[in-house]
């Protein structure tokens, strides 16, 4: 059995099975259904053959090499190289995919009658499919395909609900970025194929010392952005707080939870697989990258109160601190310190994993919220705990994994990418040792700003009173979606118990990577805990018993420790004598107030007040006062908008030349096929 | 066996001597005042009091607000088992790294401020709001304030910092930094206590109040048991202070002497500290809400500086 699934041929099971969910629910489209089962039923499949498949791959000593279709054309060979890297990504798309998909069929069932579940169903299969392809390329033409069939299907994914003006228009900013970002990748696949001769990872990794040193600058700022566009770092973020809203919560869940990781995993085998020797700047540009997009993504999550946005930036926020990982791990090497690399790289691969899980958590339990309530304005939200108490308590958990809260996963993520930094502090020269410092500085304000947001996110949305109609009447999920996010909130809390021996897995995934097994190593990890040389040591298992032994002590000795039978009774909330209403409570926005006004200096919050008078003329009485607080766009400012016009201005200039004058137009195939000649005989 | 009652006695003497701290404090000030002030015990006897009162909970409230005081007091208890009070011997890798124990508190201050919104009264969401404002501003200088002595110790076991700030003699230029992180961690430790300047403990004004907005809706038991997670939260910073700055006449034997003498260092510690919040309670006055970024950014600067010294 294992050695069908792990080999050649458990590949195009897997590739098989995702095409056969996307066109058999293009088959069933006129029955809705049908097309719905069907579909969410070969993902599902699909995606737990991709477990067993990623986990043989993980365990396999060699990394399994296919070679479809050969030819001699590199441009249609279809090569795939499955090594530990890919394995590990793949086992992390199938894992959200599997809970997606059980999830998704349940949330689909609302579309019935409004849009076409057969071509949901045909986009979302091929979504999957081409991140699985994307990951297991090793052939840059292939490569480009893929990615290019992740990026079309997750467009049509964002503007699925195209019914809603915004939708297609967050789609079209999604569609228009991504090929800017593709343009980049392009450009530096080209440029590594004119040095080194070959479409092919392996051998552009082999002949990597024949590209000369300003072509691979070149390069790293072309893949950074190319590859930073995917993962959404700042300042080429703006269409994914844009783009994951829009789209269905269990296709925000996959594009959040694992599409941009995919951006991740490209730097991962461009930086550290493909170049060898890399200049120590690198690592340091990929750390100050990572420091802003992580301090910044949370900035502005913290002034969000559209509950899907406000996850959107957080991605943009865990993006930031993998980053600060693998920046830190390309640091290391270039200053030949493979055995503190490996921890950077087991930080940044460990919070994938986490931030994977626990986002896509948050998104479904959003989605299953925003679709009782059909709004996902937190203002009007409100007393959801109440009204849907497994879906709040699922979202909490969710809440405080992100939070790096101990003992969830995302603390042991965030420990680990913390003693990266602490180590580069103390063993680097002097300018990346204040490097790592400030991005040490900026993740601690980063943890502490992300508990102070998911505070308001959880608060405003799911405690105290409702503030509308629809909040009031909310109910309980249904149990399928119910059910899939358990799933998940138990896989957080599992990776968090588990948080030794998931980190000696990536040592083995990062030592095979960097080569670096034979090096004495400084990390150490097992079921009881993680150990950073003598410097560093963390116990799961031990935070979580003290923690809950005291909670569980302190409960049970102040039930029967303490003697009288004391009276619980139920009263309303203090009112200062006038009926408590919603309004009274505080707000989202009031509640990240005192913090955007303490950053007005990074954020440029705007107010904007609005009067209008019950008599234009007379203005003594004023009907409606409207205040609205919002931050100043300066990526639209200064980044966006001078492109656009110099854009246009280009357009506008060459747009002389098609005069409409017939001899002006054969005198430039005259002068064209005159440079032709000139240049062919140069 | 022996060897974790000892561990469950140190752990203990957190929560046994805390109301006894807000006691002290609240006597020197009382007397700072010309007042005659309450017994220092006070504070124990009013604990007694509301464990055996009668509750009232809102009816807006959901399962968080009545199950928070629990986890913010185990919070407290967990962060306790990480420091190390009177003996460096009870070291253990669980919960006594830095990270660790301001992830644990993290974890108090979190449903501390989900409880505070639960009600939906506005001072209870305005608590939360100024409270999360200031931990999350407050928590680089905390952290680097420890990490300075962590790269000093070259550990970030807070037992290990312990040990080693107590057992070798720095040179005379290291103290300088060793200063400069105190007065980082000495902000700190005051805003993280809720005292002045940040926060005034004994009003309930409601333009100004932070953790007392919070805890505002609480009666009975669970009131008992928020005042006092708050009480173990100030002893938990002072011992933390005491032990990892001035960790003189630490025990280092797990003799009978030794820990004698190692309480009676850590009570005569805990006193000065409380001395010194008193005093300057009494001294100054509550700083405006924007103003306090300002002093959570020196706090902040201060311990950079110091670790900026010792890596160099």
């Amino acid at each position: 059995m294992n050695t069908i699934i792990g080999a050649q041929e458990g590949f195009f099971v897997l590739i098989g099975l995702f095409l056969i969910g996307a066109l058999g629910s293009l088959a069933l489209y006129r029955n809705a259904v049908l097309a719905n089962i069907w579909s969410f039923f070969f993902a599902m499949i699909g995606s737990l053959w991709g477990i067993a498949f990623s986990l043989l791959c993980l365990q396999a000593p060699y990394a399994l090499e296919i070679e479809a279709l050969l030819s001699h054309s590199p441009l249609l060979s279809l090569s795939f190289t499955i090594d530990k890297l890919s394995g590990f990504f793949l086992f992390t798309i199938s894992l959200i995919a599997l809970f997606c998909s059980l999830y998704g069929m349940g949330y689909a069932r609302q579309f019935f009658g409004r849009y076409n579940l057969g071509t949901l169903g045909f986009f979302y299969n091929i979504f999957i499919c081409g991140m699985m392809l994307v990951v297991s390329s090793s052939n840059s033409v292939l490569f480009l395909f893929a990615w290019e069939l992740m990026s079309l299907a997750s467009y049509f994914l964002v503007i699925y609900e195209h019914k809603e003006e915004s939708n297609v228009r967050a789609g079209f900013r999604y569609f228009i970025m991504m090929h800017i970002g593709t343009a980049f990748v392009v450009f530096a696949f080209l440029l590594l194929f004119k040095f080194t001769g070959s479409f092919s990872f392996a051998s552009i990794g082999e002949q990597i010392a024949l590209v000369p040193a300003l072509a691979q600058s070149i390069i790293f700022f072309c893949a950074l952005i190319g590859f930073g566009m995917k993962a959404g770092i700042i300042p080429l973020h703006t269409w994914l707080p844009a783009a994951h809203p829009a789209a269905p919560s269990f296709v925000s869940a996959l594009m959040s939870g694992v599409m941009i990781k995919t951006g991740i995993y490209m730097m991962i085998r461009v930086f550290l697989d493909m170049f060898s020797a890399i200049p120590e700047w690198w690592g340091l540009v990929v750390l100050a990258v990572g420091a802003i997009s992580s301090l910044l993504g949370v900035l502005y999550a913290l002034n969000e109160h559209d509950l899907k946005r406000l996850l959107a930036y957080h991605s943009i926020e865990n993006i930031g601190i993998i980053l600060l990982g693998l920046g830190s791990a390309m640091t290391f090497l270039s200053f030949d310190m493979p055995e503190l690399a490996v921890i950077g790289i087991i930080a940044a691969l460990f919070h994938t994993l986490n931030h994977a899980t626990f986002k896509s958590l948050l998104f479904l339990s959003a989605g299953s919220v925003i679709s009782q309530t059909h709004t996902r304005n937190i203002e009007e939200l409100g007393g959801i705990a109440k009204r849907m108490p497994a879906t709040a308590f699922l979202f909490l958990i969710g809440a405080m994994a992100i939070s790096a809260l101990p003992p969830l996963n995302g603390f042991f993520s965030e420990w680990l990418t913390f003693q990266t930094l602490f180590q580069g502090v103390s063993s680097l020269d002097a300018i990346s040792k204040w490097l790592f410092l400030l991005s040490a500085g900026s993740l601690a304000l980063t943890s502490g700003l992300a508990i102070a947001c998911f505070v308001k996110a959880f608060g405003v949305t799911f405690l105290a009173r409702p503030r509308s109609h629809e909040a009031e009447h909310a109910a309980e999920s249904s149990f399928s979606l119910i059910f899939s996010m358990g799933l998940l909130a138990g896989m957080i809390m599992l990776l968090g118990i588990f948080a030794g021996t998931i980190a000696s897995f990536l040592r083995e995934i990062a030592n095979a990577l960097i080569n670096s097994s034979s090096v004495p190593q400084v990390f150490n990890s097992s079921f009881e805990g993680i150990h950073i040389g003598g410097f560093a040591e963390v116990s799961s298992l031990g935070i979580a018993g003290v923690l809950a032994g005291s909670i569980l002590v302190i409960a049970m000795m102040v039930k029967y420790g303490v003697k009288r039978n004391q009276k619980v009774s139920i009263g309303s909330t203090w009112d200062c004598g006038v009926d408590l209403t919603s309004r009274m409570e505080i707000t989202g926005t009031g509640f990240s107030r005192s913090l955007i006004l303490i950053f007005k200096g990074i954020l440029k919050p705007t107010k904007q007040t609005g009067i209008e008078y019950s008599d234009a003329d007379s203005r003594y009485l004023p009907k409606v006062r409207t205040i609205a607080f919002g931050l100043a766009d300066v990526y639209k400012e200064y980044i966006e908008n001078p492109v656009y016009n110099l854009l246009v201005s280009i357009s506008e200039w060459t747009k002389r030349f098609q005069g409409g004058n017939l001899n002006a137009y054969i005198m430039y195939i005259f002068v064209a096929l005159l440079i032709v000649l000139i240049a062919s005989l140069l | 066996m022996a060897y974790i009652i000892l561990w469950i006695i140190q752990l203990l003497l957190i929560p046994l001597f805390s109301p006894l701290c807000v006691g002290i404090i609240r006597k020197i000030k009382a007397r700072m005042q010309n007042r005659q002030g309450a017994s220092i015990f006070q504070p124990y006897k009013d604990l007694w009091k509301l464990l055996h009162k009668d509750e009232v909970i809102s009816q807006d409230a959901s399962w968080v607000f009545r199950f928070a005081p629990f986890v913010v007091f185990g919070a407290t208890l967990a962060a306790a088992a990480g420091i190390p009070t009177v003996t460096i011997l009870m070291a253990q890798s669980f919960t006594s790294d830095i990270i660790v124990f301001i992830g644990v508190l993290a974890v108090g201050t979190f449903f501390l401020a989900l409880a505070g919104m639960d009600t939906g009264s506005a001072f209870g969401g305005f608590g939360s709001s100024r409270e999360m404002t200031i931990s999350a501003l407050a928590e680089g200088g905390l952290m680097f304030s420890l990490l300075a002595l962590a790269f000093l110790a070259e550990t970030t076991n807070l037992f290990g910092i312990a040990e080693a700030m107590a057992s070798s003699v720095f040179a005379l230029a290291s103290l300088l930094p060793i200063g400069l992180a105190f007065g980082g961690f000495f902000i700190a430790l005051l805003a993280e206590t809720a005292r002045f300047p940040f926060d005034n403990p004994a009003t309930h004004l409601e333009l100004t109040m932070i953790h007392e907005a919070m805890i505002l809706e609480y009666s009975g038991k669970r009131l008992a048991l928020m005042e006092w997670a708050s009480a173990n939260k100030l002893m938990i910073f002072m011992t933390l202070g005491a032990s990892v700055f001035f960790p003189f006449g630490i025990d280092f034997s797990l003799s009978a002497v030794g820990i004698t003498m190692g309480m009676l260092a850590w009570g005569v510690k805990i006193f000065v500290f409380c001395c010194a919040i008193a005093i300057l309670e009494s001294s100054m006055a509550k700083l405006r809400f924007f103003r306090l970024p300002d002093l959570l950014l020196i706090s902040f600067i201060l311990s950079v500086v110091a670790i900026g010294l010792i890596i160099a």
